[in-house]
């Protein structure tokens, strides 16, 4: 068993137009940018994968990762808690002009959606939004005196995904606050794509401390010394 | 009247007078997150953010930031001793599972209901949530920082929100620049006032009836420059 890819074009190669691609990362901090700039290579090579949803917490920052997906035109819709943050200029554009769809989640809901998915629990209730804009057309009841909405799992066909240490069984470590996300959406989604900073031998893992177990990883690519997108952002690289 | 109302840095330092030591504490972006600049000696609450961390410090100096380490802001923290780090589902099960102790935002309006409204002010532009509607669901005790009236001077205790809300009825107490108010059965009741303002003043300057208990404090803060 070894989920081992060798290249970040095969990591990719299978994401096809229209896919609902979850994305890890919050802001900078767990951005698989690797995979993300594989994927607009292939956009700009070959016009595909387009049309695809994304699910993220915010909606690209600067002229990188997701940002560079928007401006590339590959993203139809995005599913997120926070479009805007510091220079969300390539989702801001689209939006204004109706060129990309939005679908506004509350952060612990996107959270719990992507769990639920993965969990197979295909509805549950949260206190999250009740009486306000967001809650509007969803069912809502009473438990114990106090209203709950009902929200839907969010699934996913792919995840693409950053972590510190993978083995070639998939096991995951994050690093700090990189975690975010990620654990979730590996869960969530028919296939979940890491590109991990090493990849080490099982075992190498003490299995106490394996944070996303392989079960939920499909391939795993070694990116060592990552980008990291929030210096990209400050450095004011564009990509392609 | 030319009142002297508190500022920032002082509506903050009243607000973290109430936490006690070891409370579990969430701040909102921007105001509140002045609050953990004024603990009180000898107390010492542990901080949560929405991305994952629990038990983060101060930011560190210029040049030393992992952005790997981040708040729900994105900015830049350090860690404390005993800090500790978990994915999102976790951490808004902490939000709205009941146990944050505290959690700190801002306004544009609190409701006499306890309604809050602190998200979008229109429907113009690009609209973005983030936790706050999950922020306001959970923790034992919500409550507001905020100035007491807008820029131009309206009232932000209101009887209606006439924003989008971003909660109901989930507001406990605001501290403003000029009072502390709690929310008590769909009113507001006067806690703590500036000694120099008036009653009337007061109320002249909030959108909604202020309860007046026999006991209403002095809202005082040091001067902290």
């Amino acid at each position: 068993m070894d989920k081992t890819v060798s290249s970040l074009e095969q990591a990719v190669a299978g994401i096809e137009n229209g896919t609902v691609l979850m994305i890890g990362g919050f802001g900078g901090s767990g951005a698989p940018v690797e995979l993300i700039h594989a994927l607009v290579d292939r956009h700009v090579a070959t016009g595909s994968p387009a049309g695809l949803t994304v699910v993220n917490n915010n909606a690209g920052n600067g002229r990188v990762g997701i940002a560079a997906m928007i401006d590339a035109g590959m993203v139809a819709k995005m599913v997120c808690s926070f479009p805007r943050s510091s220079d969300p200029r390539a989702f801001a554009e689209k939006y204004l002009a109706n060129e990309i769809g939005l679908e506004l989640v509350p952060q612990g809901t996107l959270a719990e959606r992507i769990r639920a998915a993965g969990a197979g629990i295909p509805a549950f209730y949260t206190p999250t939004s009740y009486g306000t804009e967001l809650a509007e057309g969803k069912s809502v009841a009473e438990f114990e005196g106090k209203k709950y909405v009902q929200e839907r799992w969010l699934q996913a066909d792919v995840a693409i995904i950053k972590a510190e240490l993978a083995d070639t069984h998939g096991n995951l470590t994050y690093r700090h606050a990189a975690r975010n996300f990620s654990p979730l959406m590996c869960m969530a989604a028919g296939v979940s794509i890491v590109q991990a900073r090493k990849i080490v031998a099982p075992g190498d893992i003490d299995p106490e401390h394996v944070v996303t177990p392989g079960i939920f990883v499909d391939a795993v690519l070694e990116v060592p010394e990552p980008l990291q997108e929030e210096e990209l952002i400050r450095s004011g690289t564009a990509y392609p | 009247m030319n009142v002297r109302k508190l500022t920032s840095a002082q509506i903050a330092w009243r607000a973290a007078q109430d936490i006690s030591d070891g409370a579990y504490v969430n701040l909102g972006i921007g105001l509140p997150e002045l609050v953990a600049r004024f603990q009180p000696e000898g107390r010492q609450a542990v901080f949560h953010t929405e991305n994952g961390v629990l038990g983060f410090g101060e930011a560190p100096a210029a040049g030393e930031e992992d952005w790997d380490l981040i708040n729900a802001g994105k900015k830049a923290i350090t860690l404390k001793p005993g800090a500790a780090f978990f994915h999102h589902a976790d951490s808004f099960a902490m939000v709205r599972g009941g146990h944050l102790d505290v959690a700190i935002l801002g306004a544009y309006q609190v409701a006499q209901s306890g309604d809050l409204a602190n998200w979008r002010v229109g429907s113009k532009g690009v609209p973005a949530v983030g936790g706050a509607m999950d922020l306001v669901h959970g923790a034992k005790r919500v409550a507001v920082v905020t100035d007491h009236v807008t820029k131009d001077g309206k009232p932000k205790l209101v009887e209606e929100c006439t924003f989008p809300l971003t909660g109901k009825e989930c507001i406990g107490r605001v501290y403003t620049s000029l009072a502390v108010v709690d929310v008590i059965d769909g009113r507001f009741v006067l806690r703590e006032k500036l000694p120099e303002i008036s009653l009337e003043e007061l109320q002249s300057r909030t959108g909604a009836e202020l309860a007046t208990p026999d006991q209403v404090g002095d809202l005082v803060a040091p001067d902290l420059g």
